[in-house]
């Protein structure tokens, strides 16, 4: 979970360069002078495998949207509900989900307990989409998070420099230098035993917001230093200047002039600090630190996979083949959306 | 060494310095102001009583000042004296003993990742844009984006459990028996380094494609140089100091801390197990003591990254504080 040198991180940001569209324009309908996010429109346009890959991730959102539906109208269970004493119909015939023996019934293909069972005799379908909703909630929640706090500091840092600029890169060293699935386990097991509470605000311990917000801080460095490179460039340049000279007052030209420069490289990183969070929340529910049982997320329903992985591998495969489907989709996507922008943009997020 | 560069490797030290000051700050506050994690009560056991809670804090000595009880710990961790609230351990001794096991997976992982790193982007940089190229990315963005913990579940159950290759998890010390030493790390290697092979070989694509264009090889194809030598020679030695720079950065984060869902799942009780198994605990001395120790690496290996750049790069100790 490390990044590259300052340098690096400070010139992984994107922006529209003439020279960067030239250089592109193979295609005729590609005319000078057309709008920067029409062209990126049109670039992306023509990038099938990137645009089915959006779709894809699309259609899993819309899947784990549905969760309540297919729970029950289809399985007619809840995510929680457990049927251990049931019996269920495989052929005509009468089958135990959970065998005398523990194991649990595989898929069955059919409404009740479609992927099959869990060794509580939970129905994995109903688990997988709202587990789903879980993991894609706290990806998407945490990778807005980073953006708003990343962006901010960037800014701040690279407009006003001097002392500001010397405390925000300070504090993002620090984030930097946390082993951050270390410590990201520690703070949500400890969290999750006794919840947060700042004066008026309190998180119960079981609650999404713990990692969610534990996600969202590890990945402000990632994006904070690019914004704070490309704003430490924009602040000298005559549009800035222009609007100083006008007498606009620095936050407005930070939020008018300098802002919408950096929208690009915002569009750029929020697929990837989406992809990097889901595998992150999988990974922290995995040690025990993230989303907490009974609650499904994919990461929670792995770890549980994994402690019977002889008796019934399909508890493994199932929930990490949706997660394996969604990152690889948004990865995808956003590198399409990275060409389409920018072709030279290096963007690094770990996991 | 130009004494510009000892001021610029003094003032990074210094930061460093800093920078390790606060996480352990940090790290020690958060676990003494989280809801229950008071450690006196829970050592005192099932059913504690008043005064053997009393007791237990007088004894370590929580009924002191938090920077007190701030300032002991960290002598304590320098001097080698840190014992964990519950086993009684020796934390530093834990470590140390880990610490083989972790640096066998780390830098073994580290080699091999490089190694199909450099192959496969040079690779698909040389067929860029053809078939084989479109398969090697799609390989590669699969790897990044396939959890390792899962990925390594899955290979201890299938090629250890189920095949029998390999053994399914565990370690077996270097000097017991050097092959059976490799022969369980090659699945904890391999799952370990799927990422990171992802990862570099997508950069160094772009790099030598980037490289390429660059008017310096141009020269060297005008004065005639053979295909083979312009590659070496002048494209993939400017490529590769980039994924070298993440090559050392990574290597820090991966001994720091980065592989403990690795070490967790193959159960190679290295240092990030041994944090994952106090954590579990909120067992505070073992986490104080991995987390300054992970940070440790993160930050020196980030700083002699940036000292050797600025050793290569003379711009980079003059601006130093401006540009960055």
């Amino acid at each position: 979970m490390v990044s590259p040198s300052r340098e690096e991180a400070e010139s992984a940001g994107t922006e529209f360069t003439l020279d960067s569209s030239e250089e592109l324009s193979g295609d005729p309908a590609e005319r000078p002078g057309m709008g920067p996010w029409r062209l990126t429109g049109r670039r992306l346009r023509r990038d099938k495998v990137a645009l089915v890959s959006g779709v894809v991730f699309l259609l899993i959102i819309a899947a784990c949207m549905a969760a309540p539906l297919w729970a029950d109208k289809v399985a007619e269970t809840t995510p929680e509900e457990n049927h251990l004493s049931d019996q269920v119909l495989i052929d005509g015939k009468p089958t135990d989900v959970v065998d005398t023996l523990g194991k649990p019934i595989g898929p069955t293909w059919s409404g009740h307990f479609f992927l099959g069972a869990d060794s509580n005799g939970r129905d994995i379908m109903v688990r997988l989409l709202y587990g789903g909703r879980n993991s894609l909630l706290i990806g998407l929640a945490a990778a807005i998070g980073t953006i708003a706090v990343g962006l901010v500091l960037g800014l701040l840092a690279g407009y006003y420099r001097g002392r500001a600029d010397s405390v925000i890169r300070w504090l993002l060293d620090v984030i930097w230098a946390f082993p951050a699935v270390l410590l990201g386990v520690a703070l949500g097991t400890a969290l999750a035993l006794g919840g947060l509470s700042i004066g008026p605000v309190t998180i119960q311990g079981d609650s999404l917001a713990i990692p969610t917000l534990i996600i969202a801080i590890i990945y402000i460095p990632y994006l904070a230093r690019p914004v704070r490179g490309q704003a430490l460039a924009l602040r000298e340049r005559e549009f800035v200047e222009a609007a100083r000279a006008q007498g606009m007052g620095s936050l407005r030209i930070i939020f008018s002039e300098v802002l919408p420069n950096v929208a690009s490289t915002l569009v750029v990183f929020l697929p990837l600090l989406v992809a990097n969070a889901v595998l992150l929340e999988a990974a922290l529910s995995f040690l025990g630190a993230g989303v907490q049982p009974p609650s499904p997320s994919w990461g929670t329903m792995i770890a549980e996979g994994v402690d019977r992985i002889v008796t019934a591998p399909h508890l493994t495969i199932v929930p990490g083949v949706m997660l394996v489907l969604s990152v690889l989709s948004l990865n995808i996507f956003g590198e399409g959306v990275r060409d389409a922008l920018d072709p030279r943009a290096r963007v690094r997020i770990e996991h | 060494m130009s004494s510009d560069l000892a001021r610029f490797a003094i003032r990074r030290l210094l930061s460093m310095l800093a920078v390790l000051f606060a996480v352990s700050v940090v790290v020690f506050l958060i676990f003494n102001v989280v809801p229950n994690g008071d450690p006196a009560v829970r050592m005192a056991g099932k059913i504690p009583t008043e005064t053997q809670i009393e007791a237990i804090r007088e004894e370590w000595g929580f009924d002191e000042p938090l920077y007190v009880q701030y300032a002991t710990m960290m002598k304590n961790l320098f001097t080698g004296e840190t014992v964990s609230y519950f086993t009684q351990q020796d934390v530093v001794e834990e470590i140390w003993k880990g610490l083989p096991r972790t640096l066998s997976l780390a830098v073994g992982a580290a080699l091999i990742w490089m190694a199909f790193a450099i192959a496969l982007g040079l690779y698909s940089a040389l067929r860029a844009g053809r078939f084989s190229d479109r398969v090697v990315t799609v390989l590669a963005l699969i790897g990044i984006s396939m959890p390792v913990f899962w990925l390594g579940a899955l290979m201890s159950y299938y090629l250890g459990y189920k095949a029998g290759i390999f053994p399914a998890s565990g370690y077996v010390e270097f000097s017991d028996d050097p092959f059976q030493w490799f022969w369980h790390l090659v699945m904890p290697w391999t799952a370990l380094s799927i990422l990171f092979i992802g990862f570099y070989s997508r950069v160094l694509r772009s790099d030598i494609l980037e490289t390429m264009g660059e008017d310096y090889v141009r020269t060297a194809r005008a004065k005639g140089l053979s295909e083979r030598r312009v590659l070496l020679k002048h494209v993939l030695r400017n490529s590769l100091i980039p994924i070298i720079t993440l090559w050392g950065l990574d290597f820090g984060a991966v001994i720091g801390g980065a592989a403990i869902l690795t070490e967790t799942v193959f159960n190679l009780q290295g240092v990030g197990q041994y944090a994952a198994d106090a954590i579990g605990q909120l067992d505070l001395p073992p986490i104080m003591a991995v987390t300054m120790f992970g940070a440790f690496f993160i930050v020196i290996f980030n700083t002699l990254v940036d000292i050797a750049y600025a050793a290569l790069d003379p711009r980079i100790r003059l601006e130093g504080e401006t540009s960055r």
